[in-house]
């Protein structure tokens, strides 16, 4: 057994991700809100203090979250709590870990704190969860010590046109590399900026090293359930079930498409009747400059 | 022989991929009857909560428990929870819902949130050499009661592995770690029920 701190083993933290498979992780803001996440059915739930949609809404720097607000959702729910980092600001991943969070979520929902560099993920016991849009993305967070992925899509707006985009990029980019030669593999490497063994493993096992969920967008159980049949391993639902007109209800349908993401017999019957979905924005009338996808390097 | 691995959440890919590995017949199990051809069950890790949820959603507990009743069950981590008849009180886990079928008291998040994730290398009765076992969240198996025995422990005397004639609990996950042994073990539980 080996416990103590900075031993916490690669293989322990994306194991740790693994157990989410299959599942829906909830923006929550409250414990309230963790507590109707948790009797839906969520498998965590990212405790912040506004939902990406408010974010964009409110403008201005977007900070890690109040830890009196982090440690009151952490009291009130039993499955894992994770909370949000600004991309580079490792302070604010330390204090999360001090925090007992479950997961750190080096989000572009929040204003970067470094425009280099990203948080050095290895020198944590905490598994962190980070955002991409493509195959070098994915291979550049992993390679710093990223033990879960999520594609990054365009969160806050209830488009889901980016999370396809970006799920359909990253596992196209896998697809494409596994029929490449080893001659090959270096010259690729370089071209994406991607570690050259996570590409030679990538290629070898025919997917990434650490599990992948979509974000960004998510808004119904049938976005849920495209995104499964892309074939993420589960889902992020940020402001699409709290800002809509029943989050219980649509928080459970939900979690009941990422399981029967096949079977549209069962998603036509949760689909019915769970009343407004978020407002949305349309995601091609965003300005380049509003984008939060275009954050981290 | 055909093994079905229970698909409502969780760490059940890497589960049929070990028997795919071991030449078995696989399926997912989403909806009850598709409990219906199967030799055996296994319950993966995962959310234990959004198990336990999903299964009553989908009215999974009676099946569950009348197949458990003639066949073999194996319950790897939250599939452990789910498994046992009592849950302990120390941890969490208010309005759980369990299949009650084994005979054993569990305690989830009992090691402490820091430290209920590690590896270990388990000596088990009949395996020629150490098993590789990683531990994620893992709930404690407190007490194995009537005909539960338990089968595997920690040096330090930790329960980990418990079977009852036909079921098996795990509190690691085999399926993490590319070794076999403990798939086998339960494809010969499954092969013995059947005679």
């Amino acid at each position: 057994m080996n416990n103590e701190k900075g031993t916490s083993s690669f293989k322990i933290k994306a194991g740790l991700a693994q157990m989410l498979k299959g599942g829906v992780i909830m923006d929550v803001v409250n414990a309230e809100q963790a507590v109707i996440a948790e009797k839906a059915g969520a498998v965590a739930v990212m405790a912040l203090e506004r939902v990406p949609a408010d974010i964009r809404a409110d403008g201005g720097v977007a900070r890690m979250s109040d830890p009196g607000m982090i440690k009151e959702i952490i009291a009130s729910v039993s499955i894992p709590v994770m909370a949000k980092a600004r991309i580079g600001h490792f302070v604010e991943a330390q204090i999360l870990e001090a925090l007992g969070v479950d997961y750190i979520d080096e989000s572009e929902v929040l204003t970067p704190a470094d425009e280099y560099y990203h948080i050095d993920k290895h020198a944590f016991d905490v598994p962190f969860v980070c955002g991409c849009r493509n195959l070098g993305e994915a291979l550049r967070r992993i390679g710093e010590g990223a033990a879960m992925i999520r594609t990054k899509g365009e969160a806050g707006t209830g488009d889901v046109v980016q999370a396809v985009y970006h799920a359909r990029t990253v596992l196209g980019d896998i697809r494409r590399l596994q029929g490449m030669p080893d001659a090959e593999l270096m010259t690729y490497a370089k071209n994406i900026g991607a570690p050259y063994a996570l590409v030679k493993e990538v290629r070898d096992n025919g997917r990434l090293p650490v599990v992948n969920f979509a974000a960004g967008g998510i808004a119904t159980p049938a976005d849920a359930a495209l995104m499964m049949q892309l074939g993420v391993d589960g889902i992020f639902v940020g402001s699409g079930i709290f800002k809509s007109g029943n989050p219980a209800e649509r928080a459970v349908a939900i979690v009941k498409a990422a399981t029967h993401y096949n079977n549209p017999a069962i998603l036509a019957e949760i689909s019915e009747g769970l009343g407004e979905a978020m407002v949305g924005i349309n995601v091609s009338s965003l300005p380049e400059s509003e984008r939060l996808e275009t954050r981290g390097w | 022989m055909k093994i079905g691995v229970l698909a409502l959440q969780g760490a059940f890919a890497e589960h049929i991929v070990m028997l795919q590995a071991l030449g078995v017949e696989t399926a997912e199990v989403r909806l009850p009857d598709q409990l219906a051809d199967l030799d055996g069950l296994i319950i993966p890790g995962g959310e234990s909560t959004t198990i336990g949820k999903l299964a009553v959603m989908y009215n999974f507990m009676e099946p569950l428990r009348a197949f458990a009743a003639e066949k073999g069950m194996w319950g790897t981590c939250a599939g452990m929870i789910f498994m046992a008849k009592e849950i302990g009180t120390v941890g969490t886990g208010r309005d759980q819902p369990l299949l009650g079928i084994m005979d054993i008291v569990v305690e989830r998040n009992a090691f402490g949130r820091q430290v209920d994730s590690f590896e270990a290398d388990l000596i088990v009765d009949g395996f020629d050499a150490p098993f590789p076992a990683v531990f994620i969240r893992a709930p404690k198996l407190v007490e194995a009661k009537g005909d539960a025995r338990v089968i595997v422990r920690l040096e330090d005397g930790t329960a980990v592995a418990a079977q009852q004639g036909r079921w098996l609990v795990t509190s690691f996950h085999p399926e993490l770690t590319g070794d076999g042994r403990f798939h086998e073990y339960f494809l010969k539980m499954v092969e013995d029920t059947g005679e």
